[in-house]
């Protein structure tokens, strides 16, 4: 899903824990038990995982919405 | 909801019964549609209809007696559609040379068709087109029968002639002047013995001659006796059809009034059973509505203005094109539809209760793969409108509220459907605003009042005043409840948590010593009719029709009432409502739709949630129905409109309100400050009746939120509360776990305190509060690192 955002939009966050840059990494994202592994930024130390906007209203909400049919 | 439910709803919609017009006609000429090609200007597609229906329509629409003339709803609006001469119109300007008939290979088998009129004709050329051999034996020396004995002006004879010219297209044998010669003495030997044994199967269709019936059995008027459904005499390989039927040896010179499209539907009928006759199938199967009869469908032609045909018209008329499609314009098109008419929602999917019923019940039957009407179910207000303007009662609220059902214990309703409303209505059975209490000073109760939530959400100090009304009338013996009736849980059909709600309430009811509960919101009203039967209510409304005092306030101009749907069923607060009003020196003018004909503003049904275009449309259509203030008594039917701008009160702004402000004019309440005002009434009536504080309240709470306009308008458009803002912010902080923007110096932070994952941006105002740039949410789950 890396493709519905654009990672460069998101270079200047840092893991405010670890005081680290976010990183690209494959995450997986689960839903109604279908999981899929997405490349987002993430923090390579404590895993936290940024989900950007227009990933979330987007292409998420619309996976969200095909999942909940099936 | 059992198929069984399903499909009896799904028959009683007679959306897809023939019109008046197509039903009558024995071959059931599509006439409603061949008026809508011709009227925008297809006249081949026009042609090619009717040709479906009539095998010979140059000759048909020159002599036919017209029975659907006398049942057209246009009759008594203008006068009856010309259908014939818009068929005529059909072939004058339709036809083209390049015209073919499809004919299937042949078959091996033969059939005899005694008479070489429009009947035999007809079973000629259905059978020939089907594969079948045919050869017609015809007495005289030229085939079309009685057509010939027709005025040749009204039917010119190189038409007829034309017409006839598929037969031999066909290559259909014709054998004239083979007389079938009376009856037999005992079968043997006679003309139709000998067919009998060379061909597979008879047609008898030898016109208005009593004297050729050959050996076959006859009833009690005279007449070949023959199935009615299958055209089959008492000799299973000959079928009958066309004037011998009506012919009686009883009465031999009776004159007969012959029709042509009565012998064509005769004939397409036998073939169909000589057909299958010969296939060595049912011959009675799925055949119904063939021949004609009286349809079923209810048009509602109330507001069709009358309109008569162009020209004068009869058999010899021809009309020019223009005239054509005025005429084919004047058809009404007839429909049901009365549903659809009134419900935004049915007209967004572009169909009707009967379809979509068929794809409600495909639905639930989907056991792997998309279920596409999920979001159709989960639409609908379940607000009854339909059930109300139905001539056959089809509701299709429940309908779709039987489908939630299944959904539900199928384990596929959509998660996020309900979501939200039903999280608000844990809100409102929670700590925060749930509350049941005697009247201050009092043990037990002999009244209680239900605001229920939306009200308490909307405007809590009406909830404050209007407790006190009823204190003061009722020798203060009047309780209070706040708490949520459970609606949202019955609307998306989770029973369980509907029947805790239910427990919950009736725990609290006992404990009051189960007093009488007066209900101001229609939609507790209609949850406690449906499901709390044991439990004594009165309405609000009508207790304050009887018991308040109302000073006469300034109405600058008359004013529209919107009944909330909920009310339908319940004319006495329709009447208390207009009192209420009158009494305070109001003007009323009531809307086109009102009291058991009312909409629903959206809420209902949890539509709002499940579908925002269609709650929009929804919405959109009962405000655009006048231009003056509306006047309701729900607060989420007076929210939903002011929402959309349109100047609204709550009938409690005259009761209670302030008189010289607005208050038509002021804002919807959003959902965090329905949350806030619920919270605050509680504390504040705690605190001011009964010398009580409220239970501690969660960490997070004391988290100052900021929020810009903009910001503002976002998480309410997004369904995300100031306390989802809260918690998420309140986890970070305690937790360090946030991201950081090295240049904006902005973080970002997320939490999931239920079934969805809240995201925050913010920064820390110096004050300690948190100063808000966005929020958004999803329901999928981030693998590793997701906060719980
Ligand atoms: S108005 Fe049109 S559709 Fe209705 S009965 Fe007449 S011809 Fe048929
Ligand atoms: S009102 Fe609607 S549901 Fe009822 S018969 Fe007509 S189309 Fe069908
Ligand atoms: S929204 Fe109301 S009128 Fe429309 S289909 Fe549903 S119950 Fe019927
Ligand atoms: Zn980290």
């Amino acid at each position: 899903m890396s493709e519905y955002f654009d990672p460069a939009k998101y270079e200047g966050w840092v893991c405010a824990d670890c005081n680290i840059p976010l990183q690209l990494s494959k995450v997986d994202v689960s839903y109604l038990g279908n999981s899929f592994p997405v490349d987002l930024l993430k923090c390579p130390n404590c895993g936290l995982v940024l989900i950007p906007e227009e990933l979330a209203l987007g292409k998420m909400a619309e996976v969200e919405k095909a999942l909940e049919d099936k | 909801m059992d198929q069984k439910q399903l499909r009896e709803q799904e028959n009683r919609c007679i959306q897809e019964q023939a019109p008046a017009c197509a039903a009558i006609c024995p071959a059931h000429v599509d006439v409603r549609g061949i008026a809508a090609e011709i009227a925008k200007g297809d006249v081949v597609a026009a042609l090619k209809l009717y040709r479906k229906a009539v095998p010979f329509p140059g000759i048909i629409s020159r002599i036919c007696d017209q029975p659907c003339k006398a049942v057209c709803l246009r009759k008594d609006l203008g006068g009856s559609i010309e259908i014939a001469a818009l068929e005529r119109a059909c072939l004058e300007f339709g036809s083209s040379s390049e015209e073919t008939v499809k004919q299937l290979p042949r078959k091996s088998k033969t059939v005899a068709v005694i008479g070489g009129g429009i009947s035999g004709l007809t079973v000629a050329h259905d059978l020939a087109r089907k594969g079948w051999g045919v050869v017609i034996f015809e007495a005289g020396d030229r085939l079309g029968g009685g057509l010939w004995k027709s005025p040749p002006d009204l039917l010119p004879r190189d038409v007829l002639i034309n017409d006839l010219k598929i037969i031999e297209e066909l290559e259909i044998e014709v054998r004239l002047n083979m007389s079938v010669g009376g009856s037999g003495a005992n079968g043997h030997g006679t003309f139709l013995g000998k067919l009998s044994q060379e061909f597979d199967a008879i047609f008898l269709g030898v016109g208005p001659h009593s004297s050729e019936i050959p050996d076959l059995q006859m009833n009690d008027n005279g007449q070949i006796a023959i199935d009615p459904l299958t055209f089959q005499t008492s000799n299973e390989k000959v079928f009958a059809g066309g004037d011998v039927l009506r012919v009686s040896t009883l009465y031999p010179n009776r004159e007969l009034k012959h029709s042509a499209i009565l012998s064509i539907s005769d004939g397409r009928r036998a073939a169909v059973s000589i057909d299958r006759f010969l296939q060595k199938v049912s011959l009675t199967a799925s055949r119904v509505n063939e021949g004609s009869y009286e349809t079923k469908l209810y048009t509602n032609t109330s507001t069709t203005t009358s309109q008569a045909p162009l020209i004068e018209t009869d058999l010899s008329t021809r009309y020019n094109i223009e005239v054509a499609e005025t005429e084919a314009a004047r058809c009404i098109q007839c429909e049901c539809l009365e549903c659809v008419k009134v419900c935004p929602y049915l007209d967004h999917y572009k169909g009707y209760p009967k379809k979509y019923i068929r794809e409600t019940y495909n639905n639930l039957a989907i056991v792997m793969g998309t279920r596409h009407s999920n979001q159709f179910i989960n639409t609908c207000a379940l607000c009854g409108l339909c059930a109300e303007v139905c001539p056959t009662d089809v509701n299709m609220g429940e309908v779709c509220h039987e489908a939630r059902v299944t959904m539900v214990d199928q384990k596929r309703m959509p998660p996020s459907a309900h979501d939200f409303a039903l999280r608000d209505m844990a809100f409102s059975n929670g700590e925060k605003f749930a509350l049941a209490h005697s009247a201050p000073g009092l043990d037990s109760a002999s009244y209680v009042f239900f605001p229920g939530c939306q009200l308490s959400g909307s405007t809590p100090e009406y909830v404050e005043k209007s407790y006190a009304f009823l204190r003061e009338n009722f020798d203060n013996n009047v309780g209070l409840m706040l708490r949520c009736c459970g609606a949202p849980a019955d609307w998306a059909a989770r029973k369980d948590l509907f029947a805790q709600s239910q427990n919950e309430f009736y725990a609290e009811y006992e404990k009051l010593g189960k007093p009488k509960v007066i209900l101001s919101c229609s939609s507790c009203y209609q949850m406690f009719q449906k499901h709390y039967p044991d439990v004594e209510i009165v309405s609000f409304w009508d207790v304050m029709n009887e018991h308040g005092k109302f000073k006469k306030r300034e109405f600058p101009a008359p004013i529209t009432i919107h009944d909330p749907c909920s009310t339908r069923r319940e004319s006495h607060i329709h009447d208390s409502i207009r009192e209420i009003i009158t009494k305070m020196g109001g003007e009323i003018q009531e809307l086109p739709l009102s009291r058991e004909k009312t909409e629903c503003c959206s809420f209902g049904g949890v539509m709002w949630l499940a579908n925002r275009p269609v709650a929009e449309k929804m919405v959109q259509q009962r405000i655009n129905e006048s231009p003056l203030d509306y006047v309701t008594y729900c607060a989420m039917c007076r929210d939903f409109f002011a929402r959309k701008g349109k100047r609204t009160l709550h009938i409690f702004d005259y009761i209670f309100g302030e008189e010289k402000s607005d208050l038509a004019a002021a804002p919807a309440v959003g959902f965090s400050q329905r949350h806030e005002n619920r919270a605050r009434l509680k504390e504040k009536l705690l605190r001011d009746l009964w010398s009580e504080t409220m239970p501690d309240s969660g960490a997070f709470e004391s988290i100052r939120l900021v929020l810009p306009e903009d910001v503002q308008k976002q998480v309410e458009d997004r369904l995300i509360l100031v306390e989802d803002m809260q918690k998420v912010i309140e986890y970070a902080e305690r937790t360090g776990k946030r991201m950081l923007n090295n240049s904006t110096k902005h973080y970002l932070a997320y939490f999931k305190p239920n079934s969805v994952t809240y995201w925050v941006e913010y920064t820390k105002n110096d004050d300690g509060s948190f100063l808000i740039y966005k929020a958004y949410s999803h329901r999928m789950e981030v693998g590793i690192g997701a906060p719980k």
